[in-house]
């Protein structure tokens, strides 16, 4: 795909860009300049190699790592210097690739996290809760038990799930099916379905090509810290020679 | 005299000085449970609250009004001494904040001293009967100072567990950089959490100063049954801390039977050093597999 092509497939208003950032820990430079862009309602996502900044990325968009280089714009403001809790309540929903339940916490906790916000009426808190629970009725069936107990297929559905709570208009999701059966695969596959059916945006980072190439509308190459491709999905096969180059598989 | 009677009165005497320890030690837990921190000043700021309680009380004649104005006072000043000497320290070692709050508790002690004086300074209690017991006059007083502890750490747990805070709180403690991610206000729950274990502090020193007299030394003593009691409990364990400060105190008191009361004292390091010897996780945890 010629780079004139590539740029056409960004969407021109995006609700998220990314713009040249660089991250360290420490002295080692972790993300060299990487830009993308996220529309509203948008599942893009994100792939490559083991190390090469794929988690990072989403950690300085959600304010939990230190950009020392280049600008975030979420929903037409900058939010480079905003701290991660403003950012959530902005509308970025975080998922984790370690999930990182409150594991001393109930399933109900875990999600008051993200619902006790303030301006969020009792009865809007209510309707949030139900649609989720008749989503995910497994956690319906769990809500009073520790978060730590529950199965890691559960707990990944908690991690999504919490972050639904915030209402959010991106969710940024790493490596969701990372250890689970291939059940829950799919089940991972309908949510982030649902989540596009209700507009929600989702920036995907995942290990698994056949998922992304399928949830995905476009999809972001990373090598080394710097996006190296940018690709629609549709244009691209789980063996295509373009995931040889940069995926190795 | 005989001795079931005299058992009887030190289990009470026991209870009543472990809800106040209990008060003192549930305020440096929750602080040390949420941000590592070892507050070395917590017995200044149970000193400071007590002084708070006098100038209230003599200006007002109020004891219910100097203990609500002490715990505000003192959550303050706890919330500031964190933003000026801890907040700054956040991520660094250990060690850099156990020297900043002892820094701050010279500090606050002195300024005690030179601002009230070495004299002891009276509480007036604000219940004075007294109901007989075996063969003591037992003040009631005593007895309210217990329920209220209890009452105020009844409290702190109903909001730990249901309020919204709570749950901040909580998530906090456990996983400081997802709470954030939720949309937790972090830096301000850090604050919030310092200002109220030094408003517990401040309210123990005001239901406290009526039994001892206030002077600018009171904090020193307590902050050390109240570690002793934290690392007994199992460091950050809230339930863990109040079972310790029951436990402490009616072993110090059953000691005082036969020995006199500063002696008694040794039974507390015994029990803390048998605690690090064979449970250094806590006495009231189950034992980590």
């Amino acid at each position: 795909m010629s780079a004139a092509a590539a740029i056409a497939a960004a969407p021109a208003d995006p609700l998220l860009s990314v713009e040249g950032i660089h991250t360290y820990y420490g002295k080692s430079h972790i993300l060299n300049g990487v830009s993308l862009s996220v529309g509203r309602g948008e599942v893009v996502g994100l792939l490559g190699r083991n190390g090469v900044g794929k988690s990072t990325t989403l950690k300085a968009i959600a304010g939990l790592v230190r950009v020392s280089q280049g600008a975030v714009r979420f929903d037409g403001r900058a939010i480079t210097a905003l701290p991660a809790h403003r950012l959530a309540r902005l509308g970025i929903g975080y998922v984790p690739e370690d999930r990182r339940i409150f594991p001393l916490l109930t399933v109900m906790e875990n999600l008051r996290t993200g619902l006790d916000r303030h301006g969020v009426s009792k009865a809007r808190k209510a309707e949030l809760v139900d649609k989720l629970f008749a989503f995910f009725p497994r956690l319906a069936e769990r809500r009073n038990q520790l978060g730590g107990t529950l199965s890691g297929g559960e707990q990944q559905m908690l991690a999504i799930a919490r972050a639904m709570m915030l209402e959010p208009k991106i969710i940024l999701l790493d490596e969701p099916t990372e250890g689970l059966m291939p059940r829950m695969v799919s089940q991972i596959r309908e949510i982030i379905a649902a989540l596009h059916a209700d507009g929600v945006a989702v920036l995907l980072v995942e290990q698994n090509v056949p998922l992304t190439l399928e949830a995905g509308e476009r999809i972001y190459f990373i090598e080394k810290g710097e996006v190296r491709h940018h690709a629609r999905a549709a244009d691209l096969r789980v063996d295509d020679p373009v995931i040889h180059r940069y995926l190795g598989v | 005299m005989d001795l079931i009677d005299q058992i009887l009165i030190q289990t009470i005497n026991g209870i009543v000085t472990g809800m106040i320890l209990a008060l003192v030690a549930s305020g440096l837990t929750l602080i040390f449970g949420i941000m590592d921190v070892v507050n070395f000043a917590h017995g200044e700021l149970f000193m400071l609250g007590a002084y708070v309680g006098v100038l209230t009380l003599s200006a007002t004649g109020s004891f219910w009004l100097a203990f609500v104005a002490a715990s505000l006072v003192i959550a303050l000043l706890g919330a500031a001494i964190y933003l000026v000497t801890l907040r700054p320290l956040l991520g660094r070692d250990p060690l850099t904040t156990i020297l900043a709050t002892f820094g701050v508790s010279l500090v606050l002690q002195n300024y005690a001293l030179w601002q009230f004086g070495p004299a002891a300074r009276k509480i007036q209690e604000p219940i004075t009967g007294h109901f007989s017991l075996f063969y003591l006059d037992y003040p009631y007083y005593r007895l309210v100072i217990a329920a209220l502890a209890g009452a105020i750490m009844g409290g702190l747990w109903l909001f730990l567990k249901y309020g919204t805070y709570g749950i901040w709180i909580r998530a906090t403690t456990q996983d400081r950089v997802m709470a954030q991610a939720m949309g937790i206000p972090v830096p301000w729950v850090l604050a919030g959490v310092f200002a109220i274990g030094s408003a517990m502090a401040a309210a123990s020193g005001v239901l406290y100063g009526p039994t001892v007299g206030v002077n600018y030394a009171m904090g020193i003593d307590w902050v050390l049954k109240a570690f002793i009691v934290v690392v007994v409990g199992g460091m950050g364990n809230l339930g863990g801390s109040v079972l310790a400060a029951i436990f402490i105190s009616l072993l110090e008191a059953y000691a005082s039977l036969w020995v006199s009361p500063s002696q008694a004292v040794i039974v507390s390091f015994v029990a803390l050093i048998l605690t690090l010897l064979f449970r250094p996780t806590g006495l009231f945890v189950a034992t980590p597999k």
